[in-house]
């Protein structure tokens, strides 16, 4: 069992949590995720490893409410016990110097790109932060990010807060201006990760992305979790989660993701209210 | 041999009703009671030279645990076949016995062998019942063991060397230890009530069980050695499914029989959504595969309430690898064998979801090296088979998420891990066994590579360390 340290809110629906995971905090690198389980008939999720501290043993993660699962992790609270973590799984990411580069994230995908911005950052790169949310209820962490970068660009769909517009637009913006930039990394939703990966195509620039598929093991096992790139078949889990932007399918992912949006629903229609608030 | 006139002669076990069969993931195969294992034994020839024993894998000494059986001492039965087997309720459910030990029974030459799978189930049963499998354990010497994995491999070094007063942890990546056999072969074959009362055996007799751990990731080999593990078992299963890289393999609805498994067994969707994990209840549903993982498959897809269950199969029927008996039942349960068939590719509706599977009809040309007569399609006898989920049940290949973090340990061309006679891999104190060095994927091998194993691990302590 692994017990919740505490729990913040961090805007509408998405929730921050540092979790007592020694074995996970110790080995973690930038990039890796863990699979949880939040009680014994619960489902597996991954959820990306946000922060770990090997000194307190604790890892921080940070999720949207989006269905059951993730609902009934909202509805614990420090103290509270989570019936198994695993991790840390997938490959670390790959974190260079390159002089100039940015991070993008969209939605929940800001606390995401969290960890590469701080790796990047202590390897000398000047670091520039392209944030959004839909709207500004739901942006996430932009003050706490602005201490790790060196610059930081905020939008939200609707414009009631800063840029109006999406994440890949400022992102082109920012390009258009600056020629120096070696390399982006950006998490969020899959339409927002293709967007940017076209926004990067035509410059060249060299692009990663979290890919987000459905997972059940994380260990390589099960094959839910495959996605197209560069026209093979890759496994998520243990292949990624990074991958090249510009060799990855978004498409099929996107389709494969939508696999259970029907059956999943039923159940958060049902379990909605009685056990989440917030 | 036809069932009836096999069943004048051979005892037959009582089988759950079909609409309970169709409708429950509870177990088919009730065994035998005690008249019947008791005339069952009695038609046991007790061979002087036994080939049942060496058609055995584990080479249990059958003739002796039958006599044991004869003399209704059932306590001395399970002692003797505990020798060689550790998991006897689970390989007297699930061994390919057609394969092995009943295939070289001499009684097989009138094709009535011996139900000798049925015998072991029957004593190891009651020695689960009874509680007799305690596990006598030598004092503590302090000897310390790490044990990747917990399929019948990994239990069975734990077992062996806990009883020598080893000091056992098990490592396991999933959330509960069992292997394939929490995770793959339905409880309607082996009720995982069997399984976890093996496991809370060995944790009786001491054995650590530590779960969420994935080691290569969590831990490396290389803590677990820093940590005061001075010998280490590898027995992480083979595990990664192959996929077929055909046209429309990644559309919604296209399983691979880990997954669909994994979802239905471990995590339990057929009671969704009381257990949280989904999976799909397809109407029509196609398996791709010929072996236990495809008739297991379908007959799973049949109790989550599938109306049409079709398993296409490459060569013919009788190459089948999958037990004979398991796909007897699933063609009583409604499941659709098509032999010599292979598949071409999935086509999708504009979501994006499986509406049908296009294959092509075989036919069978030379042998090959596996000895049988290599399909070849026949051209222009492509068809279509409606299905709105398909699960790819061809097979299984090394992963090498763990593999590739221990460049010290050999591996072949497939990606196995290369062990001498004694189990030994490349690596000093490190041992292997199971599916991950790529046998015969079954129980039974398991189980022999884990007794091998921890003789070997034993033998090593008693040379260099005490
Ligand atoms: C490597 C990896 C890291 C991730 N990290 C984070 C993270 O740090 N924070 C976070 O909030 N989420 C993260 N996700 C997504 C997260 O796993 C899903 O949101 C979660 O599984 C949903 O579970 P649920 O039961 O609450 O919702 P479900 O009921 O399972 O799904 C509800 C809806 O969400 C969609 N959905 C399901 N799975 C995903 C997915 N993997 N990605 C996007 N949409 C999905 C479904 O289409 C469905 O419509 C990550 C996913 C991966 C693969
Ligand atoms: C659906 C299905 C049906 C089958 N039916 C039969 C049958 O009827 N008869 C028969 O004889 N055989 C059958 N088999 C084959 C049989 O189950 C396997 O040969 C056997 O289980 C192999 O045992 P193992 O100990 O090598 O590994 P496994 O049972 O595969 O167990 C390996 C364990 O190691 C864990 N693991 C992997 N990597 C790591 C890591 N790095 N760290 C920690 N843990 C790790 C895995 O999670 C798993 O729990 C079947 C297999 C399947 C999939
Ligand atoms: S070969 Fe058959 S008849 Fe002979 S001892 Fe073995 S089980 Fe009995
Ligand atoms: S272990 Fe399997 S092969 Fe050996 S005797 Fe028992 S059922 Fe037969
Ligand atoms: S999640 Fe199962 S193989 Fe990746």
């Amino acid at each position: 069992m692994y017990t919740i340290l505490d729990k913040v809110q961090l805007a509408e629906g998405i929730f921050k949590v540092r979790i007592d995971a020694p074995l996970v905090a110790k080995n973690w690198k930038p990039g890796q995720f863990v699979v949880l389980m939040v009680n014994e008939a619960g489902e597996r999720i991954p959820l990306t490893i946000v922060d770990g501290n090997s000194n307190d043993c604790t890892i921080s993660l940070v999720f949207q409410v989006v269905g059951r699962t993730t609902m009934l992790l909202a509805s614990k609270n420090a103290g509270d016990k989570i019936f198994s973590i695993l991790g840390p799984l997938g490959r670390p990411s790959e974190v260079k110097k390159y002089g100039d580069v940015v991070v993008v994230g969209g939605g929940v995908g800001v606390a995401e790109i969290f960890p590469q911005a701080r790796a990047l950052k202590s390897l000398g790169n000047y670091v520039i932060g392209v944030v959004g949310a839909r709207t500004y209820s739901r942006l996430v962490l932009v003050e706490e990010l602005k201490s790790i970068c060196d610059e930081i660009h905020v939008c939200t769909d609707d414009g009631s807060y800063g840029y109006r517009g999406f994440v890949s637009d400022l992102l082109k913006r920012l390009l258009e201006k600056k020629d120096t930039i070696g390399y982006v990394y950006a998490v969020g939703p899959v339409q927002m990760m293709k967007a940017v990966s076209e926004v990067t195509r035509d410059r060249g620039i060299r692009t990663f992305v979290s890919a987000n598929p459905i997972m059940i093991d994380g260990t390589g096992m099960c094959g839910v979790c495959r996605v197209i790139v560069g026209g093979e078949i890759k496994f998520a889990c243990i292949d990624g989660p990074d991958f090249d932007a510009h060799l990855l399918d978004f498409d099929t992912l996107e389709s494969r993701l939508k696999t259970y949006t029907q059956r999943e629903s039923e159940v958060y229609q049902k379990f909605k209210g009685c056990e989440y608030d917030g | 041999m036809m069932d009836s006139e096999e069943a004048s002669i051979r005892q037959m076990p009582k089988l759950l009703t079909l609409e309970e069969r169709v409708r429950t993931f509870n177990e088919v195969n009730l065994g035998f009671n005690e008249d019947q294992a008791q005339k069952e034994a009695a038609r046991c020839l007790q061979c002087p030279k036994a080939f049942c024993t060496s058609g055995c894998p584990a080479n249990v000494g059958i003739p002796q645990f039958i006599s044991a059986i004869r003399n209704g001492d059932y306590k001395r039965a399970i002692g003797i076949i505990c020798e060689t087997n550790s998991l006897p309720a689970v390989t007297g459910r699930v061994c390919q016995v057609e394969m092995q030990c009943e295939k070289a029974c001499i009684l097989n030459k009138k094709r009535v062998p011996i139900s000798i799978g049925l015998l072991e189930r029957f004593v190891a049963d009651i020695a689960l019942k009874k509680g007799w499998k305690k596990l006598k354990c030598e004092q503590s010497h302090g000897g310390k063991v790490a044990v990747v994995g917990s399929g019948p491999a990994g239990l069975t070094v734990a077992g062996d060397l806990v009883k020598l007063g080893y000091d056992v942890t098990v490592f396991e990546a999933f959330h509960k230890p069992g292997g394939v056999l929490v995770y793959g072969i339905p409880s309607f074959r082996l009720p995982k009530d069997v399984v976890e009362k093996e496991i809370k055996t060995l944790e009786e007799a001491g054995v650590k069980f530590v779960t969420n751990v994935f080691v290569g990731k969590t831990l490396t080999l290389s803590e677990l050695f820093k940590n005061g593990y001075e010998a280490i078992f590898i027995g992480i299963g083979a595990g990664a499914p192959i996929i077929l890289n055909i046209l429309g393999i990644n559309l919604s609805g296209v399983y691979t029989a880990n997954e669909f498994l994994v979802r239905t067994v471990l995590m339990k969707a057929y009671l969704f959504p009381k257990y949280d994990t989904p999976v799909d209840s397809g109407r029509r549903v196609v398996i791709v595969g010929g072996g236990n993982t495809a008739v297991d498959s379908a007959r799973a897809a049949v109790r989550l309430g599938a109306e049409e269950v079709t398993i296409v199969y490459r060569r013919s029927e009788e190459d089948m690898p999958a037990r004979r008996e398991e796909v007897l039942r699933a063609k009583e349960e409604g499941v659709k064998v098509l032999p010599l068939v292979s598949p071409l590719r999935f086509v999708g509706d504009e979501n994006n979801h499986i509406t049908k599977l296009e294959s092509v009809r075989n036919k069978l040309t030379y042998i090959d090296k596996t000895g049988r007569p290599t399909p070849i399609s026949i051209e222009g006898s492509n068809f279509f088979i409606k299905a709105n989920m398909a699960i790819l049940a061809i097979g299984q290949r090394a992963n090498k998420a763990f593999t590739q973090t221990i460049p010290e340990i050999k591996l072949d061309r497939d990606g196995y891990i290369i062990v001498n006679y004694e189990s030994r891999t490349s690596l000093n104190r490190v041992w292997a066994g199971g599916d991950i060095i790529g046998g015969t994927a079954t129980v039974i091998q398991a189980i022999g590579d884990g007794k091998r194993a921890a003789l070997n691990i034993n033998k090593t302590f008693d040379k260099s360390v005490r």
